[in-house]
């Protein structure tokens, strides 16, 4: 046939106009382009100027649009009128909603405030939501980080004033070996692969620590598939080779690291292991300059690493003389750990090499002048090229804290972290443990809580305890059981509330957590708890109110729906008091705002906490006359002032015309003017102040500029966390406030102030059940929000179980085969497939494909549903039973972090089921299924 | 019997590489996102909320394990869609003219109204790279977005196809590999990019670079971590000494 080449319309209308907004797919923050077409979404690219993605975008972001159009969108407010769990509802007015939880909650307020538990899950306004808590005043608030990754935060804000993905970066530009630990795809999302592609395009050298090879592990030029929950061990084994090679930056810790500050050594003495003070407070060293003491902060002093003093009979040591007896020890090289880690000696010794070679051998030096909080001027910017990041993988284990605190360790001991090439905060961290607040508990009928919620304990006297000495918080936070517990336990609130232990509660109310199915621990027996009811008939928790968009599985556990809307349809700032999205270079937040109108009867739950907020008259939201002070939340957003000139968003205050520097009054045009902007406000860093930022002059001056501080506030890195030390001596008899008998034990082992590593693996019985399962999330699905993506669920419809090599043969796998898969607390049939690139005593699948029939708006015979599973069945909140009588929490015992990971299991082969057991059956869909064929084109 | 062009004048393409692709999918949904609204029918999906559910997408990324000799096992992600090819089976295959291939570019495209929906192109295509639209009853492949790549409405650095722009490690890039001093040539060339199964003698226009070697046993750096003394006293005698010099 002839050719005939038909004209192409090579430059089409691409759309009717471009809106800028803020993705909520995953918890990354990307900027993104939405384009519209006759009044709707079209469409879905990254946004180029944006800080957090530069224009690119993932799987999910672009799939965004049908999350938008989705089937399972809640579409009113909505009353159970079926018994609990059976999704039975009607839809009901706003006014009636409102009235209803208003009913409930106002006598609560007057009469006993912690009976509400009010829990956000994976909110991204939590500095808004946690001020309506403690309008409220209850003690029982938090989001979702103590099931996440509290262990990286609070290690990270303990030991170094910062921590990985939020609160800082590798330097990608500079550095020349990176290596990962524990993260496999997600967290954060899109800067993660950015950076990985800039290592790849110039040749730097990726080392990826994880049990499974998949994702960025994949693209590792080295992979290390460690024993799971063995990542302290090898750490310290690296901190171990590293010390005794002498291959540490001895510099960068005696300046800027509490290594050579002065720990009194007197056993017996009521400050054994804590510092030597001034009488203000200060922590001291010796100056080698003079062989005296001095406080730490002093001027032109050198503080001397192997500083010993003796005053009035007591020997003081430096923290780094304790470190070397710690590290230096035999236990800690490479060949006495290697068995149980997994890795060869050998290839230990050669990371730990490797490391030193990069660190040490290919420094690099920027030339910047800078100087530091002592007044010591360096002519150029020291860089050692070493980079680390790391997230769930490592610390949620009931070791990640401490593992996490090694990390850091092992970072500052090569002098990487703030240097060019290594680690970097972002803004508004640095900030030290001591800058964030403490937790708060005091409460009064009718008054708001006496501070924040959460915080960060510096000994004893902060735990969040009663008069009595018992947990003042739903979820025992601030506790004995797990004093450091920065971000809450969200996970326990439940099965706490469920056994009245501490207290009853009348109220439990929920947003954007999927309690009931793939955010809880032992998913079924929390179904029951929710469902359980009293001798009476009346359910055992009073009350749910739960807040979604969607119509997920927990939405049947509720008595009273209040329907969110999607993510374009809504307000919402990504806030400097909050979870920021700034970068190493710079600050920066930004907005969503509604490109589209909701077509259903939804509210933003921001703006509907501003109404009932009002309704409960709590200060804050009403004016002096009883009237309600904030329309909505783009109105809190605008107007409310946390401290005098600093509010919700940092950009446009008072007349700043070119973005402003933080600061000033507010702005009735500062959302207009963040949307002329592309959705998102940025102030960079002056090139002075870019590095070494906890000490650099230059930058502590910049950032009380911009409003992180009220005045310069530079520290040392916490090698030694001496609040840990206060806790070790609390459990030793010292002080007024004491543990009970049974944790001193656990709390002398764990709570030690220099990094340790212990074997979770016993408590969850390795012995009877030596295979570890874990799961990882995949790149393109988040959480359970995918599922209802009709294009995501294309992609991650079903989640095998992937089986090594040596377990398949073992087992006599073949494809196509279901495997019962046994814990100490249940079992579950499921699906298998083989896997070569995985640690050979590992199993594992993707996290949260598992669907309950009749959520999320699929048909009940959909994959996820199933073929789809959960190993949430197989993890229980508790620990097995050791024959002490007592019960131990499967968590973090510092943090209180939920260890999903510990989870160790048995495989054998059986006959396929009809479908992965254990199968519940069908919740009634308050909204229905979804069409059977999408074939859509906008008009344009 | 379709015929293809004796040359074209350019010879568009992509240039994927396979070391930086951690095969996250953004590049197959930007693409199913842009296509779905721009050139022919939009990219239907079936039973999308129930029990089978399958759609058209241009782009796809496959994951596959290679399990070497020596060392672990390794898993390589590999996206795949038209390699634009030089002799394309599919156009000639064509029995109505619907397949061609562009002189201008060489991008090969579906005339979606002259498609009788027949799939011989996708029988020829040894790469599986067409999808018969389930609701449309048409061919639907990979355009190398010829809707972006020119387009004046765009900004000039979007025009580029959606799956280039979206790509968030940087694995793809997209130029003209009949110019040997091209950005994408050159690469090609530094990287050892190859042919998608060049046995099927298809010539493909777009290029796959190689894994970088992974693993390495290296073990020459024993030296760096000769210990500076023995024992924590020892340590305190070189740590004094160290400190002297700093």
């Amino acid at each position: 046939m002839a050719r005939v080449q038909p004209n192409v319309d090579t430059s089409p209308k691409v759309s009717d106009e471009v809106r800028q907004t803020t993705c909520y797919m995953c918890a990354c923050r990307c900027g993104i382009n939405v384009h519209m077409k006759d009044g709707k979404v079209a469409y879905i690219e990254g946004n180029k100027d944006h800080p957090v993605n530069q224009g690119v975008l993932c799987a999910k972001g672009s799939a965004g649009i049908m999350q938008v159009n989705a089937p399972s969108r809640l579409r009113a407010p909505m009353k159970r009128v079926g018994p609990r769990g059976s999704g039975e509802f009607e839809e009901i007015s706003w006014d009636e909603a409102l009235s209803l939880a208003t009913d409930w909650l106002a006598p609560v307020r007057a009469e006993a405030p912690q009976k509400l538990a009010f829990f956000t899950g994976r909110d991204q306004s939590q500095s808004f939501t946690s001020y309506w808590a403690q309008a409220f005043g209850t003690p029982n608030y938090a989001a979702h980080g103590g099931f996440c990754s509290v262990n990286m935060a609070a290690a990270g804000i303990y030991t170094m004033g910062g921590a990985f993905w939020e609160f800082g970066q590798p330097d990608w530009d500079h550095t020349k070996l990176f290596m990962l630990f524990g993260v496999a795809e997600d967290h954060d999302s899109n800067p993660i692969k950015m950076g990985l592609g800039k290592l790849k395009a110039r040749g730097a050298k990726v080392i990826g620590v994880n049990p499974i090879r998949s994702g960025y592990n994949a693209i590792a030029d080295d992979w290390v598939g460690i024993t799971p929950g063995t990542d302290g061990l090898f750490i310290l084994a690296l901190i171990h080779e590293l010390m005794t090679a002498g291959k540490i930056d001895l510099d960068y810790l005696a300046h800027y690291t509490n290594a050579p500050v002065l720990v009194n050594e007197e056993d017996g003495s009521p400050e054994k292991g804590l510092f030597l003070r001034t009488t203000d407070g200060a922590p001291m060293v010796i100056d080698r300059n003079t062989g005296k003491p001095m406080p730490y902060d002093c001027e032109g002093i050198e503080p001397d690493l192997s500083g010993t003093l003796r005053i009035a009979g007591t020997t003081h040591r430096s923290v780094f003389q304790l470190m070397i007896d710690e590290y230096l020890d035999p236990r800690h090289a490479a060949e006495n750990v290697a068995r149980k880690v997994g890795i060869p000696a050998t290839r230990i010794r050669a990371i730990a090499a490797e490391l030193a070679r990069v660190a040490f051998e290919e420094e690099i030096e920027l030339p910047t002048p800078w100087t530091d909080f002592r007044g010591r001027t360096q002519q150029t910017m020291k860089g050692r090229p070493v980079s680390f990041h790391a997230m769930r993988g490592i610390s949620a284990h009931a070791n990640g804290f401490q593992t996490c605190r090694a990390l850091h360790m092992l970072q500052i001991l090569l002098g990487s972290v703030e240097a060019p090439g290594g680690f970097r905060f972002k803004p508004p961290y640095p900030k030290p443990a001591e800058a964030h607040p403490k937790p708060h508990c005091g409460v009064k009928p009718g008054q708001p809580l006496d501070g924040p919620h959460l915080g960060f304990v510096h000994g004893p006297d902060d735990l969040a305890l009663d008069a009595d000495g018992n947990p003042a918080r739903i979820d025992k936070a601030f506790t004995w059981e797990n004093p450091m517990s920065a971000h809450g336990l969200m996970h326990m609130v439940i099965s706490n509330a469920h056994a009245g232990d501490p207290y009853k509660i009348d109220t439990l109310f929920m947003y954007m957590a999927n309690m009931s199915w793939n955010s809880s621990m032992n998913t079924g027996g929390v179904m029951e708890m929710l469902t359980d009811q009293d001798e009476n008939g009346d359910y055992v928790i009073p009350r749910i109110i739960y807040s979604d968009a969607y119509s997920s599985e927990m939405v049947a556990f509720a008595d009273l729906i209040l329907p969110d809307t999607t993510y374009l349809e809504r307000h919402d700032c990504i806030s400097l008091l909050d979870r920021p999205i700034c970068e190493a270079d710079a600050a920066a937040d930004a907005i969503r705002w509604p490109v589209i109108e909701p077509d259903r009867n939804v509210k933003g739950f921001q703006s509907m906490l501003c109404e009932l907020g009002a309704r409960l008259d709590l200060p804050g939201f009403v004016n002096d006359d009883g009237s309600q002070k904030y329309a909505d939340y783009a109105d809190y957003i605008t107007n409310h002032q946390r401290r005098p000139g600093i509010g919700p968003l940092a950009g446009w205050r008072g007349e700043a015309e070119d973005g402003g520097t933080g600061r000033g009054a507010p702005n009735p045009e500062q959302l207009d003017r963040y949307i002329e902007n592309g959705g998102f406000w940025i102030k960079h860093i002056p090139e002075a102040a870019k590095y070494y930022k906890p000490w650099s002059n230059a930058y502590q001056d910049w950032a009380v500029e911009t409003g992180i501080y009220d005045k310069p506030a530079p520290y040392l890195f916490q090698l030694y966390v001496e609040p840990m030390r206060k806790f070790q001596l609390a459990a030793e008899g010292v002080g007024e406030r004491q543990p009970p008998d049974h944790l001193r034990g656990r709390l002398m082992r764990t709570m030690s102030p220099l990094p340790i590593w212990y074997d979770a693996a016993p408590d969850n019985l390795s012995a009877s059940y030596p295979i570890t399962a874990l799961t990882q999330r995949p790149m393109a699905m988040y959480h359970s929000w995918g599922s209802q993506n009709a294009w995501l669920r294309q992609i991650h419809g079903h989640n095998p179980l992937y089986v090594p090599t040596k377990l398949w043969e073992e087992h006599k796998f073949t494809d196509g085969d279901w495997a019962r898969v046994t814990s100490p607390h249940g079992e579950i049939t499921v699906p298998v497939a083989h896997m070569a690139a995985l640690n050979e005593n590992t199993i594992w699948t993707w996290n949260a494909i598992g669907k309950r029939k009749g959520a999320w708006a699929l048909d009940k015979d959909a994959p996820e549903a199933t073929k789809g599973f959960l190993l949430n069945h197989l993890i229980h909140e508790l620990l097995p039973a050791k024959g002490d009588g007592l019960r131990w929490s499967n968590s973090d015992p510092i943090t209180g972090q939920a260890a999903w990971f510990d989870l160790k299991v048995r495989l054998e082969k059986v006959r396929a089921p009809a479908e992965s057991q254990p199968a519940y059956p069908p919740q009634a869909s308050p909204v229905g299924t979804g069409p059977g064929e999408l074939k859509v084109k906008s008009k344009a | 019997m379709t015929l293809l062009p004796e040359t074209t004048e350019k010879k568009l393409g992509l240039v994927i590489d396979l070391d930086t692709c951690v095969g996250c999918h953004a590049c197959v949904v930007s693409c199913k996102g842009w296509n779905t609204e721009n050139y022919g029918a939009p990219l239907s999906d079936q039973d999308p909320y129930g029990g089978a559910p399958s759609g058209t997408f241009l782009n796809r990324v496959h994951s596959f394990e290679v399990t070497p000799k020596e060392g672990a096992a390794q898993l390589v992600h590999f996206p795949k869609s038209c390699l634009h090819c030089e002799d394309a089976p599919c156009v000639t295959v064509c029995p109505t003219g619907a397949s061609y291939k562009r002189v201008e570019d060489g991008i090969v495209l579906v005339n979606e109204s002259d498609c009788i929906g027949c799939g011989l192109c996708a029988w020829a295509c040894p790469y599986g790279a067409r999808e018969m639209d389930q609701a449309e009853g048409v061919m639907k492949k990979c355009t190398l977005c010829v809707d972006r790549i020119y387009n004046e409405n765009l900004p000039e650095e979007d025009r580029q196809p959606a799956c280039v722009r979206t790509c968030p490690s940087g694995a793809r890039h997209f130029g003209d590999l009949g110019d040997p001093e091209s950005e994408v040539s050159l690469l090609v060339a530094e990287r050892g990019g190859m042919d998608l199964m060049p046995e099927q003698g298809t010539k493909p226009v777009n290029k796959y670079l190689p894994p970088r070697p992974r693993d390495a046993a290296i073990d020459i750096l024993a030296p760096l971590l000769e210990p500076v003394a023995t024992g924590p006293k020892g340590f305190l005698g070189w740590l004094d000494k160290a400190l002297e010099k700093i």
